[in-house]
């Protein structure tokens, strides 16, 4: 069987004056598979996330989406290309109401976001489309709270639901159940599981937690020092020495 | 604010916007003077301009110190159109067009170069823009009048002579003791053309425009990641804003039949566009309509006001001499400093938040 590669990052570098964050990270992903990447504190993992959906800007190298080189496009230009995100460090719009914010990401892909004279509550179709993520990330008791008002594990919540409003090819989560108590973690991590079953996108997951790990990945590859130093099948990857040494020292301690 | 929902706060502004508006559109029958008629056509202007400036610093966090640029080409246009080409309505479109034309043409280029650029260089740059304009009024006397700027006639429908009802004497008709005179009509094209740009601003801050430009004020990376484009927005909403102030612009020069840069360009009225917005509340659409009631009345009448208080209180000793009303402008400090004190969201914004339920 083969795929497709949905998403292919060719030598992707970045360097911040001397200390490379990135370096030469060569990789494919496909639609309907999970990657997982670990690796630790300081390893690149977000600064890897951040230049493929734009923040940053690749010193060297290239982020290709189906074909197309997104290496030089806005982080907007890429949204628009299928490329999704959340973020490790929750990033909403705190005075907007939870509806908004997701109602936000919907518009964003509808084309809506230019209609000028037309209230934003008579377009039913964008907001019905908004309560259905409202609900999925089970937000809807808290839908017309500023999202500043909602508590850690919902604003947690609110970040994924903002990527799945967006309804994206490409799925990033950067440690989505950080901080998250755990009766508030499952509901995120069914979530991924669900979008993963869908079997046309690309989700890759930055995740600490090595029982999430292994029930959801179905691949693995592990940053150190902005390298690639392993990419393969869970168990392969788990097993090897090196990464043994580098990682789960650490692992052992946060699962 | 977000928080759009009908708390007791939001209620108790929105009925205060209201009956202002009523008042305004009754004013003619209200107050039956000429000084009261124009500070209500004043009132309704900066209604509007504020309005439109709390697009950019209020709803997307866009600080302009050039504001008062785009209103002073407006009614440059509409002066030098109705100056040069003789009062009629075809020197008013001209003027009007003229006017957005040059603003448009302005905002594109300041949005474009530099609202990339870091808040406070954008800042700058107006600034710079709008001295530029305000040396270029002064220096080209031949078209703008120089420091002295521009007397001309309105259309003749606005003249103070024009009747525009008559009785059975052919005497111009009164109506509840008001005169049917051009001045009237005059008001009249002042609140309509106000009303509905004031109006078209509000539907705009509903639409799903109005949630990107908040979203941008609250967290721009975000909304880039999104899918909006950032730049874009903004340089579009500086355009809309710049649109508005330009036509607000043409209205008063309408209306006064006289313009010259310290009317409608220099930098005390950029102030006072601030001031009301922050006193009525940034971010709140209704906020512009109650800063700028409450400092046009504060300007036309705190004198008065501070003159019948010194009389009352001639026999006290030291009072008198602070309510003299040459200190008018101490006490309107004074006034400030409190409001931003018991008000920190400005008026609309505070009231707005109470009863909030959260
Ligand atoms: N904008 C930046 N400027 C300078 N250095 C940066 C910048 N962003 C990241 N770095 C550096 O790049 C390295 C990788 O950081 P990154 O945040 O990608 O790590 P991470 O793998 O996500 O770690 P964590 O598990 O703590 O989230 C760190 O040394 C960090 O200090
Ligand atoms: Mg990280």
């Amino acid at each position: 069987m083969t795929i497709h590669p949905s998403l292919v990052t060719k030598d992707l570098t970045i360097r911040f004056g001397g200390h490379v964050a990135v370096n030469a990270v060569s990789c494919d992903f496909r639609p309907g598979e999970l990657t997982v990447i670990v690796g630790p504190n300081g390893a690149g993992k977000t600064t890897f996330f951040n230049l493929i959906s734009g923040q940053l800007s690749a010193t060297q190298g290239a982020v290709v989406k189906d074909g197309v080189d997104l290496t030089r496009m806005s982080p907007s230009a890429r949204a628009h290309h299928g490329i999704g995100r959340a973020f490790q460090l929750t990033n909403l719009f705190p005075q907007l109401t939870v509806l908004e914010n997701i109602r936000l990401a919907v518009q964003a892909h509808s084309g809506d976001g230019w209609r000028l004279f037309k209230r934003v509550e008579s377009l039913t179709e964008l907001t019905a489309r908004a309560e259905r993520y409202l609900e999925a990330t089970k937000l809807t008791q808290v839908a017309h709270l500023p999202a500043a008002a909602l508590s850690h594990g919902d604003q947690r919540k609110l970040e994924v639901a903002l990527l799945m409003a967006m309804e994206p090819d490409i799925y990033m989560f950067d440690e989505p159940t950080a901080g998250m108590s755990l009766d508030h973690a499952p509901d995120v991590l069914d979530l991924i599981a669900e979008i993963k079953h869908d079997k046309t996108k690309t989700v890759l997951l930055v995740e600490h937690k090595m029982d999430v790990v292994r029930t959801l990945a179905d691949r693995i590859i592990v940053l150190h020092n902005g390298e690639l130093l392993a990419d393969g099948a869970p168990d392969e990857v788990m097993s090897s020495d090196i990464v043994r040494d580098v990682y789960l020292g650490k692992s052992a301690v946060v699962a | 604010m977000s928080v759009s929902a009908n708390t007791t706060g939001t209620k108790v502004v929105k009925t205060t916007v209201l009956l202002i508006g009523a008042l305004l559109l009754f004013a003619p029958f209200l107050f039956q003077d000429t000084r009261a008629l124009e500070v209500a056509a004043r009132i309704c202007i900066f209604i509007v301009l504020v309005a439109s400036y709390d697009l950019l610093i209020g709803y997307t966090g866009i600080v302009s110190f050039a504001h008062i640029m785009f209103f002073g080409f407006g009614a440059y246009g509409g002066a030098i159109a109705l100056k040069q080409m003789g009062p009629g309505w075809d020197a008013v479109v001209v003027g009007a067009l003229a006017g957005v034309a040059v603003s448009l043409v302005v905002a594109v280029a300041i949005g474009l170069l530099s609202l990339r650029v870091k808040a406070i260089f954008f800042a700058m740059i107006t600034l710079a823009a709008a001295s530029v304009a305000l040396v270029l009024a002064s220096q080209l006397s031949n078209f703008t009048g120089g420091e002295d700027g521009i007397t001309y006639r309105a259309p003749s429908i606005f003249k103070t002579a024009t009747k525009l009802m008559v009785d059975d004497d052919g005497k111009v008709m009164r109506i509840f003791g008001v005169k049917m005179n051009g001045k009237l009509a005059a008001y009249y094209f002042v609140f309509i053309t106000s009303f509905v740009l004031f109006f078209a601003m509000v539907r705009l801050v509903g639409s799903p425009l109005g949630t990107v430009l908040k979203a941008i004020r609250e967290n721009e990376a975000r909304a880039e990641a999104i899918g909006y484009r950032v730049v874009s927005y903004r340089t579009f909403v500086f355009c809309i804003a710049a649109l508005v102030a330009s036509l607000s612009g043409t209205i008063y020069a309408i209306w006064l039949k006289y313009t010259g840069p310290d009317t409608v360009l220099s930098f005390s009225i950029m102030i006072d566009i601030l001031l009301m917005v922050v006193i009525g509340g940034m971010g709140t659409m209704w906020g512009a309509v109650i800063g700028a009631v409450l400092m046009v009345i504060a300007q036309y009448y705190l004198r008065d006001l501070m003159g019948v208080a010194a009389e009352a209180t001639a026999n006290l000793p030291l009072l008198p001499h602070l309510l003299d009303p040459d200190r008018w402008l101490f006490w309107l400090g004074i006034i400030f400093i409190l409001l931003v004190y018991f008000f920190p969201k400005g008026i609309a914004g505070t009231i707005m938040a109470k009863g909030e339920k959260s």
